[in-house]
């Protein structure tokens, strides 16, 4: 069943029916409760089931994560909100100390169903610590998976498998993309965790991107068409883990591969990448796999973000870049 | 040395001036002397100009975000009135007017908002640190400059502000823990407004008062109503006067109330009531200290009308700065995250100068 909904709409849709389909489920977090949260992403969650299970807390993020890490062993599944990327950082420690390591410290015994949802990444004018890509903290630590989508469609599944899994999940979803309309079918498969998915045929160049820079992507592969090259998109959407298989069968069909991502390029999710398709497909490649990241600064202020963002022409440049035999 | 916890009890608030303007009959606290009321109503008038300003710039689209203080003025104005030029101001997002009363430039502070940097002025020159956005994480740099001074043997005093909310964070926890381990001079004051955005004070705390949280760290909490100027001067005014003299920090909570929105971006009428708010109308600091001046025979007509111009003079200068557009230099984005930059960044910041001499070209 089509429908015509907000990345917005679609997440809160996918709390709703979680909240319907399993009474374990859990949502809590700053601002979730009467207000709907500053995205609104729970807007009428507590006047529908109520304060027990939508609600708010004080405001301490280590404390949220914490007391979701203690909900978690004790037989519920809680969904948390951090408000944005940058206001998770105070709940680093029990991310990193305790939600992604549990499991693997009781061999087993204890396994945290939980999801932290972070409103993340730049693009809106937002400023300082509104803007922050974080992936590589979180699938720098093993434990957590690492869900970044890049349509509504798949934040609805994606959030659905995340409440799910039984294991924890840093769900990103990308701010400047909550109120863009698409068309949605809330009823078909859920992509599931670890599936990467081919977004735009294309046979002379792949470029790999996940959450807010796939829709930069497909403009570029858009531009480079009307140029006569022919772009293939690929959407990561699972960070962690990550779809090796899809992704590099898509790099060896075309022999080029640009990584797109906003985050500062060193040590990123996108030098991840690369290295895994350099890896891989060595054989394959004519040309070095190139990254199109943020620079390595911190996050700009509103009327320099444009600066730092990769664009379709600083992607299309590194697409020129790609050792052609014609060039 | 352990404090004996009566000493640390915070009594009623303290309220020196009453809402209809009227002396109230506290004769445990003086009333500060006349000209620092006048000197307090003068910058009342101005900031709530600068509020009013901001705000209206918001909706014109010169600034992408104020988190007003239009209601708080009487804390903003006494948290900056009772340091001397040495002492140090620890400021908040929301408290851009405390700022600018002492002395930074208007537009400067209003810089981080306009979105043409992160912060608009240097922080030594007026001892105001950068407004910290992320919740209560300045109240630890507050102590570690009141330490600094303290092993200096300097007298200056740190005021650190935060919100209600603030004080749910383990950040607020930890810096009064540190500051009273350590003796520093700070005085910690909360403007209790009520909300952290749309969550009401029930939800951060079920104690006595926010000022009640020193007595586990063995600081003295005090307690006054943050729309009277008179009271916040006399005890913010003490509280710093005590640092000072080497008896260590102090929390000061102020009852107040945030008039409008979060930020333009909020919608109040989701989580509170017009007639909540209409309540608070009542007592507004500005109305408040005006009535006392004049029915002391303090205030005459031209003297307010001589701030009302000096503000209406402010405002204008912060829409002349806010109106103008400062073109961005993209070698900002690489000069400032290191004390040198790194061959990667000079080689990112060569990419950037391509593309941009590119774009120039018309390629
Ligand atoms: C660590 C952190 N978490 C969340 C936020 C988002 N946020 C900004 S202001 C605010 C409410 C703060 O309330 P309070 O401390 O009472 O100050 P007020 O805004 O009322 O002045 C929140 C949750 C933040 N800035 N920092
Ligand atoms: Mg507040």
């Amino acid at each position: 069943m089509n429908q015509k909904i907000t990345m917005a709409q679609a997440l809160n849709q996918a709390l709703r029916d979680a909240l319907h389909a399993d009474p374990t489920v859990l949502v809590f977090g700053e601002d979730v409760g009467p207000l709907g949260g500053v995205f609104r992403i729970t807007d009428g969650l507590t006047a529908e089931f109520g304060e027990d299970r939508c609600f708010d807390t004080p405001l301490a993020e280590s404390g949220i994560v914490g007391m979701a890490v203690g909900l978690a062993m004790n037989g519920f599944r809680p969904v948390v909100e951090m408000q944005f990327d940058a206001f998770a950082y105070p709940a680093f420690e029990q991310v990193v100390s305790h939600v992604a390591k549990l499991r693997n410290r009781t061999r087993g015994a204890v396994s945290l169903p939980l999801v932290i949802r972070v409103p993340y990444a730049g693009g809106i004018g937002g400023v300082e610590h509104h803007c922050d890509s974080s992936e590589a903290y979180y699938a720098h630590t093993p434990g957590l998976h690492v869900l970044a989508p890049s349509n509504a469609e798949d934040a609805y599944g994606l959030l659905r498998a995340a409440i799910a899994s039984d294991d924890p999940v840093v769900l990103l979803e990308p701010k400047k993309l909550y109120w863009s309309k698409e068309e949605v079918d809330l009823t078909a498969a859920v992509p599931g965790i670890g599936r990467a998915v081919v977004r735009r045929p294309g046979t002379d160049a792949t470029l790999v991107a996940y959450g807010p820079s796939v829709p930069t992507a497909l403009e570029a592969a858009e531009v480079a068409a009307q140029e006569g090259r022919s772009l293939q998109v690929v959407d990561v959407r699972s960070i962690v883990p990550f779809d090796d298989e899809t992704v590099c069968a898509a790099v060896r069909s075309t022999g080029r591969a640009v990584v797109v991502a906003e985050a500062a390029g060193f040590a990123s999710v996108a030098a991840e990448i690369a290295a895994r398709v350099s890896e891989r497909c060595f054989h394959h490649l004519h040309a070095p796999v190139r990254r199109v990241t943020g620079f390595d600064i911190p996050y700009p202020p509103p009327k320099l973000e444009h600066l730092h963002l990769p664009s379709v022409d600083r992607i299309l440049d590194a697409v020129d870049d790609l050792q052609w035999e014609d060039a | 040395m352990t404090a004996a916890i009566d000493a640390l009890l915070p009594g009623e608030p303290v309220v020196l001036i009453d809402a209809d303007g009227a002396r109230t009959p506290d004769d445990a606290h003086e009333l500060p002397a006349a000209d620092s009321l006048v000197q307090a109503y003068r910058s009342l008038v101005t900031a709530r100009r600068i509020n009013d300003q901001a705000y209206a710039l918001v909706r014109q689209g010169r600034l992408a975000v104020y988190p007003s203080s239009h209601g708080q003025e009487a804390c903003q104005v006494a948290a900056a009135q009772v340091l001397g030029e040495d002492d140090w101001l620890f400021p908040t997002y929301r408290d851009t007017v405390a700022a600018v009363l002492r002395g930074v430039d208007p537009v400067g502070v209003l810089v981080l908002l306009k979105g043409d940097w992160h912060s608009g002025y240097d922080p030594y020159e007026h001892k105001v640190a950068p407004q910290a956005t992320p919740l209560a994480t300045q109240l630890l740099h507050a102590v570690g400059v009141a330490h600094a001074a303290q092993l200096r043997g300097e007298p200056a005093v740190v005021m650190a502000l935060c919100g209600d909310g603030a004080t749910s964070e383990g950040d607020f926890h930890e810096a009064l823990n540190f500051a009273a381990v350590f003796g520093a001079p700070v005085v910690f004051f909360v403007q209790n407004n009520q909300y952290a955005i749309s969550v009401p004070l029930a939800r951060q705390s079920v104690a006595p008062s926010l000022a009640h949280k020193g007595i586990g760290y063995g600081i003295p909490g005090r307690r006054v109503d943050g729309n009277d100027v008179a009271a916040l001067l006399s005890v913010l005014g003490a509280a710093v006067q005590r640092a000072r003299d080497g008896e260590g920090p102090q929390l000061v909570e102020a009852h107040t109330y945030r008039m409008q929105a979060h930020t333009n971006a909020d919608d109040a009428t989701r989580y509170r009531a017009d007639d909540e708010v209409a309540a608070w109308e009542r007592r507004d600091p500005v109305r408040r200290i005006e009535t006392y001046l004049r029915g002391a025979g303090l205030l005459d007509d031209a003297t307010a009308a001589a701030f009302a111009a000096e503000a209406e003079q402010v405002a204008a200068q912060v829409r002349d700065g806010l109106n103008t557009d400062v073109t961005p230099r993209p070698d900002d984005l690489f000069d400032h995250v290191y004390a040198r930059r790194t061959p990667q960044l000079d080689e990112q910041a060569a990419l950037l100068a391509d593309e941009l001499a590119a774009e120039q070209a018309g390629e």
